[in-house]
């Protein structure tokens, strides 16, 4: 693990529908990323990430994702990870189509 | 246009059986993500940022009005209305499930259609001169000769497990429409001293990374060499091409490392064993699928109508002027429906404008419809009377916008607003640029100008053959946006110069305009156009007008 580590999330698509999930503390998914668990501590994080990794039959491709604490939970510090809180800046559609699924 | 065969008919279903399995399997848990991201791949299935993306093939961008509406069909019932057309001629749905894609595969495969090798390590879709069996400067239909490769490369066993993708582009015309000169294999059509038909074949092209243009390798092939000349293209390449390294893996590479004379020899010293073997049918074959493509029988009537609404009609007038080419039934033309509406996503288009498409192909251009690399929508053969019946439709369906060839006729693909591998938006900026030219009501003045826009160095939207080139990066985690000038995707082909340093995104707009406002200055004559005051006066001034430095005329 890189000295490096920032606290960050654990990630990946929904096998089904390809929508964007986050790791929960409980060890769920979750479609918001505010119910995310932000993990500070790396070794904790490369834990959770391998838990994710084994949960192929219900996510795709798991990675941390760089966060930051906010008012209401995690928040995405790097600009992909904001544009995939929300869904396409041309058409409202994605997790912006329904605001209980946005976090921020 | 050419319709599936019984071996065509079987082939694709059986594959739309097999890959519906393999999608249940992976339901089930049968299959894990690693074994199953290669078998989705070869069926266009990818997964994107939002959602899956399902790319289905458009062979050359040719379409008739029952596909079209299929494809309207999909964009209802699976995903969010609409759909998005690529530079590679193809179509991408945005929001399928992953338990949906059996039944939209079905359904394509209903008009002939699938999305087989339309990802992967393959020979892609091949693509070919939108106006091909229309233009007014065609040699002749090139579409033959892709419909010939389409069936000879599709499922080929040798050539599913290639370095790395593999495309090729054709025109039957001196003018090259189809950027043949930026594919992997680049055939350019040519009559020989006899006036029988051949092609010059150029190879190694490719923008991407390292961005190429194709060399010449021959300089005349007869057609009836095509197949066993290609054949050897690909046996070389997939003997030779770097395995080792994914940057280094494409035909181009192997050519810029070999030499075009290296490259050229083992290619034809491969042909010669292949020449022999290539089956004594394929001439029957080529004639029989020749025949698919006859042109229709063009109608003569009088046109006076339309001369008539060209002097009435300012708003005809100007959409005649961008819009319509030159036939090769002088009766005729060819009308390109803009995709680019002012603010609009370039390419996409809604299920109900596919089926307003669609009714008027089929009413008034002889059932065809192309799709260009452009991401416009062709009506290939409207006779002239029909024009102002056809223009009034497009008025009221949001499809006649007057720009094709202009400011806003812009490329961009689908960048960071879907595309997993982007590193920057491209959309938002090509929608901000039309809006911004609107309000100017400039592009007119400005002439043509092809814009093009990739979200990475993947270059999707061909940015380095644009007269400006706009590519997206990420910059310590900001959008960053780096502008090339003088690129070139025609017969006279030019990767486009860097210009300097990167734009902000709230930036390039501004940056834009700076540049168009330098060009109106600079230029002798409003006959000069954009890419013309390049090659004359080179980047200086117009770097300058892009950064704002000394001699720079105030362009705030």
């Amino acid at each position: 693990m890189s000295p490096r580590f920032s606290p960050s999330v654990v990630t990946a698509n929904a096998l089904l529908e390809g929508d964007v999930v986050w790791l929960t503390a409980d060890g769920v998914w979750t479609r918001r990323m505010a119910e995310a668990e932000l993990i500070a501590d790396p070794e904790r994080a490369e834990a959770r990430l391998q838990l994710a990794q084994g949960q192929h039959h219900s996510v795709v491709g798991p990675y941390l994702a760089p966060a930051k604490p906010g008012p209401n939970g995690p928040e995405p510090t790097h600009f992909r990870e904001a544009f995939r809180t929300r869904g396409p800046s041309n058409y409202p559609h994605g997790k912006q189509e329904d605001p209980a699924h946005v976090s921020l | 246009m050419y319709r599936y065969d019984d071996f065509d008919e079987a082939f694709v279903r059986n594959r739309v059986a097999q890959f519906s399995q393999q999608i249940g399997r992976r339901v089930e848990g049968a299959l894990t993500e690693d074994e199953f991201r290669p078998l989705r791949l070869m069926n266009g299935l990818y997964l994107q940022l939002h959602a899956y993306m399902l790319r289905v093939a458009i062979p050359y961008g040719t379409l008739d009005s029952r596909k079209m509406r299929q494809l309207a069909h999909v964009a209802e019932t699976w995903d969010k209305g609409y759909g998005h057309f690529t530079t590679r001629q193809n179509i991408q749905f945005n929001w399928p499930k992953l338990t949906d894609v059996p039944a939209i595969l079905t359904a394509l495969a209903d008009v002939g259609m699938h999305a087989i090798q339309t990802s992967g390590n393959t020979i892609r879709n091949v693509t070919a001169d939108h106006f091909a069996g229309a233009a007014a400067d065609e040699i002749a239909d090139p579409r033959p000769y892709a419909e010939l490769l389409r069936q000879w490369s599709t499922d080929h066993p040798e050539f599913q497990f290639l370095p790395r993708k593999f495309k090729i582009g054709i025109t039957g015309a001196p003018h090259d429409r189809a950027v043949t000169r930026s594919h992997d294999i680049g055939l350019q059509m040519r009559r020989g001293p006899d006036g029988s038909i051949g092609f010059e074949v150029s190879v190694g092209g490719g923008l991407g990374r390292t961005p190429l243009i194709a060399q010449s390798v021959r300089e005349f092939l007869p057609e009836a060499d095509l197949l066993a000349y290609v054949e050897a293209i690909l046996s070389v390449y997939n003997m030779l091409g770097r395995r080792d390294n994914k940057h280094k893996a494409r035909l181009k590479i192997t050519l810029h490392e070999l030499g075009r004379d290296t490259l050229a020899a083992l290619i034809e010293a491969r042909f010669e064993e292949l020449r022999g073997h290539v089956p004594e049918t394929l001439g029957p074959a080529l004639d029989r699928i020749r025949a698919a493509f006859a042109p229709p029988a063009f109608r003569q009537a009088d046109t006076a109508v339309h001369e008539a609404t060209l002097r009435v009609d300012p708003l005809y007038r100007r959409w005649a002027e961008t819009n319509l080419a030159e036939h090769r039934d002088a009766g005729h033309a060819m009308v390109t429906v803009s995709l680019k509406a002012h603010g609009a996503t370039p390419g996409d288009a809604s299920a109900a404008q596919m089926r307003v498409l669609a009714d008027l192909a089929e009413a008034y251009s002889y059932d065809e419809l192309r799709i260009s690399h452009e991401q416009n929508v062709i009506l290939p053969h409207v006779h002239k009377s029909d024009l102002p019946v056809v223009h009034a439709a497009l008025l009221r369906a949001g499809l006649a916008t007057a720009n094709v060839g202009l400011v806003s006729d812009i490329i961009a693909c689908p960048g960071m607003d879907y595309c997993s591998l982007a590193t920057a938006r491209s959309i938002p900026i090509a929608q901000a640029i039309g809006l911004r030219f609107k309000e100017l009501d400039l592009e007119h003045e400005i002439g043509p100008m092809k814009i093009k826009i990739s979200g990475c160095i993947n270059a999707c939207g061909h940015h380095h053959v644009g007269h400006i080139g706009i590519l997206g990066l990420d910059r310590a985690g900001v959008e960053t946006y780096q502008i090339t000038l003088g690129g070139d995707g025609t017969e006279t082909a030019a990767i486009g110069e860097k210009a300097g340093p990167g734009f902000a995104y709230d930036e390039v707009v501004p940056a834009v305009e700076r540049l168009m406002l330098a060009y109106l200055d600079l230029r002798t004559a409003p006959g000069e156009s954009f890419l013309e005051a390049f090659r004359r006066l080179g980047p200086a001034p117009f770097r300058a007008a892009l950064y704002e430095t000394e001699g720079a005329r105030d362009a705030a």
